[in-house]
C-alpha cells in the first residue's frame, strides 16, 4: 500500500474519533475538561479563589476562536510546508 | 507527476483533517491561579534543569546534524497545531492533544521540552489558556513526562523489533496519556480526590491520545520514506 493510501486511511480514521462523540453524546456540552476541572476545585475548597489573573484575555470567545483557529494554521502552514519539501525531493526508501 | 499528485492529495487531506478538528473550546492545562504559590513554584524549579538540558541538546544536535533544523521546526510546528485542535471526547467534553510524542521520538525527550515550553507559553500570554503561574506545573506534564515516556515507549518497542509505525503509534499515545494522569495527580496532590480528576482528564484523553497517535503515525509514514536518511542520522530507525 503507497504511503499516502495509508495515510488517508489514518486520516479518516482521525476525523472518524473526532465526529464520532459528537455523534454518540448528542445531549452533552462539549466545555473544556479544565473548566471541569476548575469547578471541582472550587467545590472541594469552598470560597475558592484564583490568586492569580490571566495577563491578557480574549476579549470574547469569537477572538479566542481566532487565535486558536490562527495558531492551528500557523502550526499547519509550516508542518505541510515542510513535509513539501521533504516529499519534493526523491524517495529515500523506494519500498514505502 | 504521480507523486506530485499524491503529495497534493495527502496535503489536502491534512488540512482538512486540521481545519475541521480546529473547535473553540478551553481545554487541559491547569489554569492560571489554581495552584498554591508553594506548589506553583516548586513545579517550576522542577522544570529548569530540563529546560538547561534541553537547550544544550538542541544545540548538540543543530551542531552536529545541520539538516535536522527543519525537521526540529516541524516537530515544534506538530506540537503548536496538535495543541491548538479542541477535540470532543466521549465523556462529552473537549480536550487536545499534545504532539510532543513526535518530538521525543525523534530528537529526545529534554529537547521535546523546550519545544513544549514554547508553546505552553504562547498560549499561556496570549490565549489565558494555562497559565504563567502554572506553567512549571504545565510543563513538567506535557512537556517533561509526556516526552520522557513516549521516548522511552518507542525505544523499547525499537529494542523489541517491532513496525515503526506500530512504535510511534504507542509512543506518541502513551505519551499523550500520561500526561493527562499527571496532571490529575498535580491537582490530586494539592486538593485530593485524585480519581475525579483523573475521569475529568485521563479518560476524557483516551480517545486523544489514539488520534494523536495516529496523527504522528501520519507524518512518521511520510518522514520514513522521503527522510529516511536524517531518520538514520537521528538513529530513529
Amino acid at each position: 500500500m503507497k504511503v499516502w493510501q495509508k495515510n488517508t486511511i489514518l486520516i479518516l480514521l482521525v476525523i472518524l474519533l473526532a465526529a464520532a462523540p459528537l455523534w454518540l453524546c448528542r445531549e452533552a456540552e462539549f466545555g473544556g475538561a479544565d473548566g471541569m476541572a476548575a469547578e471541582l476545585v472550587e467545590e472541594s475548597v469552598p470560597g475558592f479563589e484564583p490568586w492569580f489573573e490571566p495577563i491578557l484575555e480574549p476579549a470574547s470567545g469569537e477572538i479566542e476562536s481566532l487565535l486558536f483557529a490562527l495558531q492551528a494554521a500557523v502550526g499547519s502552514g509550516v508542518v505541510c510546508f515542510i513535509l513539501g519539501r521533504i516529499t519534493a525531493r526523491k524517495p529515500d526508501n523506494k519500498d514505502a | 507527476m504521480k507523486r506530485l499528485d499524491s503529495c497534493v492529495r495527502l496535503a489536502a487531506a491534512l488540512c482538512m483533517a486540521l481545519g475541521v478538528l480546529t473547535v473553540s473550546a478551553s481545554a487541559m492545562h491547569i489554569a492560571e491561579g489554581y495552584l498554591p504559590r508553594p506548589w506553583a513554584f516548586g513545579w517550576m524549579a522542577v522544570c529548569v534543569p530540563f529546560v538547561a538540558a534541553g537547550m544544550r541538546s538542541i544545540q548538540k544536535r543543530v551542531r552536529d546534524y545541520p539538516r535536522a533544523k527543519v525537521l526540529l521546526a516541524m516537530c515544534g510546528a506538530f506540537a503548536f497545531v496538535l495543541s491548538a485542535l479542541k477535540l470532543p471526547s466521549a465523556t462529552g467534553s473537549c480536550s487536545h492533544p499534545t504532539g510532543v510524542g513526535l518530538g521525543a521520538i525523534l530528537f529526545g525527550p529534554t529537547a521535546t521540552t523546550v519545544l513544549g515550553l514554547i508553546v505552553l507559553l504562547f498560549q499561556a500570554l496570549l490565549l489565558a489558556h494555562g497559565g504563567i503561574t502554572t506553567l512549571g506545573a504545565n510543563v513538567f506534564s506535557m512537556a517533561i513526562v509526556g516526552p520522557f515516556v513516549s521516548w522511552g515507549v518507542y525505544l523499547l518497542l525499537k529494542k523489541l523489533k517491532a513496525r515503526p509505525a506500530v512504535a510511534v503509534f504507542c509512543a506518541a499515545a502513551l505519551g499523550d496519556l500520561v500526561t493527562y494522569v499527571t496532571t490529575s495527580v498535580q491537582l490530586g496532590m494539592v486538593y485530593g480526590n485524585i480519581g475525579e480528576y483523573l475521569t475529568i482528564f485521563a479518560v476524557t484523553q483516551l480517545p486523544l491520545a489514539v488520534a494523536e497517535g495516529l496523527l504522528t503515525v501520519v507524518v512518521f509514514n511520510v518522514l520514513e520514506k522521503y527522510a529516511r536518511d536524517e531518520l538514520l542520522e537521528l538513529s530513529v530507525l
